[in-house]
């Protein structure tokens, strides 16, 4: 898995409610058997037009927001299918982390899975970023994980939770498989006492 | 201490609590399919571990297949071959079994876990599908889980778990005729919303709860993810006993009474404590259809579509605007008055022995409008076998409807079975996103019942009202 330490970036706004894992990544791009591939087709109904142009109404696809590995969005973002093809779509779009009031569980696991920060923020403090973002260009944050600090050089100062253990393996770059098969003796006995009784 | 069901099966399964770390819990079943497993089968062999339990995993191949008359044919669209193909190989290097395309046992995971029998009360099931939920109506801990917990579930058979909070979702009262599991749960997800259950484990309570048959149960827990908890449960009892009796992997004999007698354990103790509560009243339920791009966006049958001043919160207003000009309606308009081009009568939610049946008595006797293209997608082969021994499957296609094979099918459309630009489906599936059954297509997601006399007026009406033979 990427680490993830810390992150200065341009926001890009998507100011939408519940952005679900289907707008993210459509299902007619699901077939592939590969962890890559995904990033030219997320938000494909939003971002290209009949013809496959991109949408200059889309607003991921303005100049001002090419070069964001930050997105904040509204809540509840990747409600919906447990695909794990959105968080990885969203990396290859470019994202590094994604800011919104709440998230959805199975998404929300999936981007730990992968190094991407989900960051929970307060309405307050994600409607300043998103109006900070709308406007103007160039608009900058700093993510720092270590601190779990949000901050940009217009006074914003906000801080997120996280889980110890999900923090740990994001600034390592540790997956999970590997922490748990240390684990294997504990699951062994386990599953002798369990089939003994079933 | 008085335990909750959750509390009992949680305990049950926990294998490591190391300090600082989420619970490692243990994992009794494990359902694959075509879809999410590609890439973490393909983990496993780049670092050389092995499927730990290939005994506790069974697959299945279900969101690809076309359900035509093409269907033992090779799949026509090569990256979904490969995908079903790569599923093949993987089960048989690992020794998972495949229940594959030309087996009576092949359907939708969820149909075929219940209907199989591997599916029993009290254990720990996950899929890299989000309506893993559905195995909960057997009081069953079951949520979906993304690719990379896959590769953990295969090489380890255990799962991270932070414990979710619970909260109890009492449905009171009793349903009125017409008015079914699946309005019940579209209820609850416009009440709550969602997002409403995120970080939960619901358990569904209740005399209504208690009273529907194992198929409601099922479609009332398999919409649980709608509302953003991952998991669903109903306590196991005589009717889901009863239901299961019998069936392939069940115990028989002596060991069923055994079974059943642990089984009733699981059910949470009478004053047991939930995190949250939240009721509603089945006396005065009725039919419930969605008129916008989340679940949550649903409206009673007699009721209008809403426009967005009727909502309070910028955020809802907003949802409402997207969500109306996509679906292509208006505020005001009243919901029987919307016209449908298509029907879909399948999908994990809504495609058991059961549904089919309940929207047979709704056909019988009766033409599809002209208006209307409907299509019905039994749940898996062996519903499709036994619905065409009742001869179900005459009554639907007298009726005009095309009586398709098993799949996911057009509940998201990765197979052929698509909406065209525009097309309006009332569909007896769990998501009405954008999209989902087809790039402007718009979907209303709706009951059995509602579906089929859906199809017979072309639009949509009150199944209440409608006299059966």
């Amino acid at each position: 898995m990427e680490k993830f330490t810390r992150l200065t970036s341009i926001v890009a706004p998507l100011d939408r409610a519940n952005v679900d894992t289907d707008q993210i990544i459509p299902k007619q791009f699901l077939k592939r058997i590969e962890r890559t591939g995904f990033g030219e087709f997320a938000f494909f109904d939003w971002r290209y037009l009949e013809d496959g142009v991109p949408n200059p109404d889309f607003i991921l696809n303005e100049d001002r927001y090419s070069d964001a590995s930050i997105l904040v969005s509204g809540r509840n973002f990747g409600s919906g299918s447990s695909r794990e093809h959105a968080p990885w779509a969203l990396m290859e779009m470019g994202y590094k982390s994604i800011i919104a009031t709440s998230f959805a569980d199975i998404f929300r696991n999936n981007c730990m899975q992968n190094g991407l920060l989900p960051v929970i923020l307060s309405e307050s403090e994600v409607d300043t970023i998103m109006a900070r973002a709308l406007r103007g260009s160039g608009y900058k944050i700093t993510v720092d994980l270590e601190t779990q600090t949000v901050t940009d050089d217009q006074g914003l100062k906000a801080s997120f939770e996280v889980d110890p253990f999900r923090k740990n393996s994001l600034l390592e770059g540790l997956d999970d498989v590997g922490i748990t098969m240390s684990l294997g003796e504990a699951i062994g006995s386990f599953e002798e006492k369990r089939t003994a009784r079933w | 201490m008085a335990k909750t069901m959750f509390e009992k099966i949680w305990e049950q399964h926990v294998v490591a609590e190391p300090e600082g770390q989420p619970a490692l819990i243990y994992i009794d079943l494990h359902l694959v399919h075509e879809v999410t497993s590609p890439q973490a089968f393909e983990a496993l062999r780049l670092t050389n571990r092995k499927v730990r339990r290939p005994d506790l995993t069974i697959s299945t191949v279900d969101h690809n297949l076309p359900t035509d008359d093409t269907r033992n044919e090779v799949i026509k669209d090569p990256i979904a071959r490969i995908q079903v193909d790569t599923l093949r190989k993987n089960c048989e290097e690992t020794g998972v079994v495949l229940y594959d395309i030309d087996s009576a046992a092949q359907g939708i995971v969820h149909v075929i876990g219940p209907e199989q029998g591997y599916t029993q009360p009290g254990m720990t099931i996950v899929c890299g599908d989000s309506h893993t939920s559905t195995h909960g109506a057997f009081g069953s801990l079951a949520f979906g889980i993304g690719t990379s917990e896959v590769e953990h579930v295969l090489a380890t058979q255990t799962l991270r778990q932070a414990k979710p909070k619970t909260m109890e979702v009492r449905f009171n009262g009793e349903l009125k005729k017409g008015v079914t599991a699946k309005d019940m749960i579209l209820a609850a997800i416009g009440e709550v919303g969602t997002a409403g259950w995120t970080g939960y484990v619901v358990e569904y309570t209740g005399d209504a709860i208690k009273k529907l048959d194992m198929a409601g149960r099922m479609t009332v827990c398999n919409m649980t993810i709608e509302g953003g908890a991952r998991a669903g449960l109903i306590a196991p009892d005589d009717t889901t006993f009863d239901w299961m009796k019998g069936r392939k992997f069940v115990p028989k004999g002596d060991a069923f009474d055994t079974a059943v007698a642990e089984w009733r354990k699981f059910a949470s103790d009478e004053d047991a404590q939930y995190d949250e509560l939240l009721e509603i009243d089945c006396d005065s339920l009725e039919p419930h259809v969605s008129w916008g791009t989340n679940p949550g966006q649903v409206a009673k049958i007699t009721d209008r579509v809403p426009a967005p001043d009727d909502f309070e919160d910028p955020a809802d207003v907003s949802s409402a605007k997207h969500a109306l000009e996509y679906m292509g309606l208006s505020g005001g308009t009243q919901i029987e008055d919307i016209s449908i081009d298509r029907v879909f009568i399948g999908s994990c939610t809504n495609a058991r022995i059961e549904d089919l049946r309940s929207a047979s008595e709704i056909v019988k006797g009766r033409t599809v409008a002209s208006t209307v293209r409907a299509q019905i997608m039994p749940g898996s082969t062996l519903t499709k076998m036994v619905a065409e021994k009742e001869g179900l499957d005459q009554i639907f296609k007298d009726a005009g409807f095309e009586w398709r094979e098993s799949g996911c099918s057009m509940c998201l459309g990765m197979n052929p079975d698509i909406l065209v630009p525009g097309e309006r489906c009332a569909s007896t599936s769990n998501r009405n996103f954008e999209g989902r059954q087809g790039k402007g297509g718009r979907t209303h997601l709706v009951s059995p019942e509602m579906a089929a006399a859906a199809a017979i007026e072309g639009h949509f009406v009150d199944v209440r009202d409608w006299e059966t033979e």
